[in-house]
């Protein structure tokens, strides 16, 4: 087992409070002035150069959005945000739209590797085993820096560029998908996001194409004071395939954070997509100040028949997490699932889950969802699981599980069902379970120590959803999971 | 030698051991036998380190050294094993991965290296085999959905495993019909000898007549009230434990 091995390892280097990727990069940025009105949307469309239809488009969210207040539904408490007092667009100034590594600042290159996550990139730029290829797009900020092997991907036809890019590039595709998975009107956050979107990425696959490599994008928030609004859109056209992994980190700053991102993900006939997750923000300080609050609004549209689209994620930061990875069954036969393993410690809330539609005939889904608390933490699964009436022959099978380690903590299960034909079949299973004293004892009396014994029950309950995940991701999610769980008994 | 002077033993305020006092040298088998309540449990639970107890008088002595100050693993690496009466479950973790993890722990307390892959899978087999289990149940998470005998066979293979210098079998024979019994107690007598020391928890002289004890130890109210040769198991079996229980 050396993954655990490595994780316990891992976790002993480590203070309670020291959250890995808390550093913050000195580099200079380029920042709209705070607050948020008609003109910085137009400052940030200009920034970047669009066209005007986009302009409009963001004009068109903007209104809708001043005509709309914050939900309060979801279990997490905060105090209100003030809208007015973010920066609504930063870039890192001596970027202008870098070509390759080498036209990227080095201190930005230096943090990616602090990171962790380039030097991946960084073998696979020396040439290591070409099947563990992971091309990578980072976005700092809200400006996305990099993009690699952007030629080799348009050997296979691929596109994978950053979404202001995209919008240049390859307008007609932009425009024909752009916001039709999340419409401008969706929600509260995902307007915002329309209107202030600032960069993200953009992946095409054409027809019957199966992408060479795992696509990555990394998320980190640097300036303080920032809202990060992210927007990914993902195509994958008739018979096609792509995997797709994200990540996310921030400084620790005193402060809360913004991140509001949008994903749509859209699957034509016979088309697949995977999607990955590891979400690990800066979660605040043991006694609960700062973390990021992340609003984001995830979704795919299996547009065509037989698509299948597959959500894995592994959420470890932030201090609120407001998240719903879903799925459209609109194609007939198409299919969704999604995996999850939410992790909460400290002072963190958890208000996460999944919604699977089922439109079509014959559609299938499946939700398996692990949620771990500890500490003061309050972890809540929210699903929502609905059969159109000509959805005949839908099917879904839920596995809601609980695990709470200490007695200070919060664990809720809430799903929602609705069947509005009587041949579909929708099974839901939920446990909540507690660390017992008497198996941490037995794994002790055997010789493992108290942190060893945790990691080792953790990682046998988050087992049948990290074996979803991309094998390297896998071990990194593993890691994570230990570290995020540390202290939390005794 | 393992040795327990005078133990004082409390659980939320109520007196569970009396004075206990006992030993166990190096290869010896001793046995105790007891009437329900009488605090068998709680002395191999304390031996072992469990946190709930609370020890107000006495102490537990590993060849000369205490070690109530000692964590239940370390304890473990010491040499000290407890079979349990109800096996833990561990869902979503095979039966394997445990097994090394728990070994290579071990291991890695009393400064040796890691086993190799090789040598591990070898010694697994090897065990696994002399006890009659089945390869395929060691991919399986420990001890879910086991029955009772195969949980049983499960803690002699660990104990087999780990090779420690003491033993305790906390009524190993519960839950078993009578060929899970000579199973077992075959597995237990394999691992006799070599300066183990063993410490056989149980109600029923029948396990004593499948693993003979050299010692047994009879124990009602907290402590121990006689001690003889295995002949006292027999007569336990014929007149019962009112007069101990009554005298103590």
């Amino acid at each position: 087992m050396p993954a655990v091995k490595e994780t316990v390892e891992t976790v002993k280097t480590i203070d309670v409070d020291q959250y890995k990727y808390g550093f913050v990069t000195d580099i200079e940025s380029e920042l709209a002035p705070k607050g948020l009105n008609e003109d910085i949307v137009r400052y940030i469309s200009a920034k970047k150069d669009e066209p005007q239809w986009l302009l409009d488009w963001r004009l068109e969210a903007f209104r809708r959005w001043q005509t709309m207040v914050e939900p309060t539904w979801s279990r997490c408490h905060y105090p209100a945000i003030d809208f007015q007092d973010l920066h609504y667009y930063a870039a890192p100034k001596k970027t202008p739209g870098p070509k390759s590594l080498d036209e990227v600042d080095p201190e930005l290159l230096r943090t990616y590797a602090k990171l962790g996550i380039p030097l991946r990139e960084q073998e696979v730029l020396a040439g290591v085993e070409p099947q563990n290829r992971v091309a990578v797009d980072a976005v700092f900020d809200s400006v996305s820096v990099v993009t690699t092997f952007k030629a080799e991907l348009a050997k296979a036809g691929v596109i994978f560029c950053s979404i202001s890019e995209a919008v240049k590039e390859h307008p007609e595709l932009v425009r024909k998908y752009l916001g039709t998975v999340v419409p401008t009107t969706d929600n509260f956050y995902a307007t915002l996001n329309s209107a202030v979107f600032s960069d993200g990425s953009f992946v095409y696959i054409p027809p019957g194409v199966k992408c060479p490599m795992e696509l990555s994008t990394y998320f980190r928030i640097n300036e303080s004071k920032t809202g990060q609004f992210e927007r990914t859109l993902i195509i994958a056209d008739a018979g096609s395939y792509v995997s797709y992994l994200e990540g996310c980190t921030a400084p620790k700053r005193d402060e809360n954070q913004l991140h509001a991102a949008v994903v749509e993900l859209i699957a034509l006939d016979d088309a697949e997509i995977k999607y990955s997750t590891v979400q690990n923000w800066y979660p605040g300080d043991s006694e609960g100040r700062g973390g990021i609050y992340n609003f984001v609004t995830k979704r795919g549209d299996c547009r065509g028949a037989r698509s299948k689209i597959s959500w894995t994620q592994v959420e470890t930061g932030s201090a609120i997490t407001w998240k719903y990875p879903s799925c459209i069954l609109r194609g007939d036969g198409s299919s969704g699932e999604f995996y999850s393993i939410a992790i909460s410690n400290g002072y963190q809330q958890v208000d996460s889950g999944t919604k699977m539609i089922h439109l079509g005939k014959n559609t299938t889904s499946k939700i398996l969802a692990k949620g771990i608390a500890a500490g003061r933490s309050d972890n809540t699964y929210r699903g929502q699981v609905s059969a159109h009436r000509k959805a005949t022959g839908a099917r879904n099978f839920t596995n809601c599980d609980s695990l709470l380690i200490g007695d200070q903590c919060g664990a809720h299960t809430i799903p929602y069902i609705e069947a509005k034909n009587s041949s579909a079949v929708f099974e839901h299973e939920a446990t909540t379970s507690k660390i017992a004293e008497d198996q941490l004892f037995y794994c002790m009396q055997r010789g493992l120590d108290e942190e060893e014994a945790v990691a080792l029950i953790v990682n046998g309950f988050v087992k049948e959803v990290l074996q979803q995940l991309p094998m390297e991701f896998a071990v990194e999610a593993q890691k994570l999971i230990a570290i995020s769980l540390e202290g939390s008994v005794g | 030698m393992l040795e327990i002077r005078n133990l004082h033993v409390e659980i939320d305020g109520k007196k569970i051991l009396n004075g206990l006092d006992l030993v166990i040298r190096p290869g010896e088998v001793a046995a105790i036998m007891g009437p329900n309540g009488s605090g068998k449990s709680t002395l191999s639970y304390v031996i072992a380190g469990k946190e709930d107890y609370e020890i107000t008088e006495g102490d537990i002595l590993l060849n000369g050294q205490s070690i109530l100050e000692m964590e239940a693993n370390e304890r473990a690496a010491a040499g000290i094993f407890l079979a349990f009466q109800y096996p833990l479950e561990i869902p979503g973790v095979a039966t394997m991965t445990f097994l090394k993890a728990a070994m290579n722990a071990q291991r890695k307390a009393r400064g040796e290296s890691e086993l190799s892959p090789g040598d591990f899978m070898k010694a697994v087999r090897g065990a696994a085999e002399k006890l009659g289990i089945n390869p395929d149940m060691l991919k399986r998470p420990l001890n879910v959905g086991f029955s009772g005998g195969e949980k049983k066979r499960m803690e002699i293979l660990q104990m087999s495993l780990l090779d420690p210098a003491y033993c305790i079998l906390d009524e190993t024979d519960s839950g078993l019909d009578i060929d899970a019994l000579r199973i077992v107690a075959e597995g237990v007598n394999a691992l006799r000898g070599a300066g183990r020391g063993m410490l056989v928890i149980t109600h029923y002289q029948r396990l004593l007549d499948h693993i003979v004890p050299d010692v047994v130890h009879i124990m009602a109210k907290g402590r121990i009230v006689k001690s003889g040769g295995k002949e006292l198991a027999l007569e336990l079996e014929k007149n019962g434990y009112a007069d101990y229980v009554e005298a103590a």
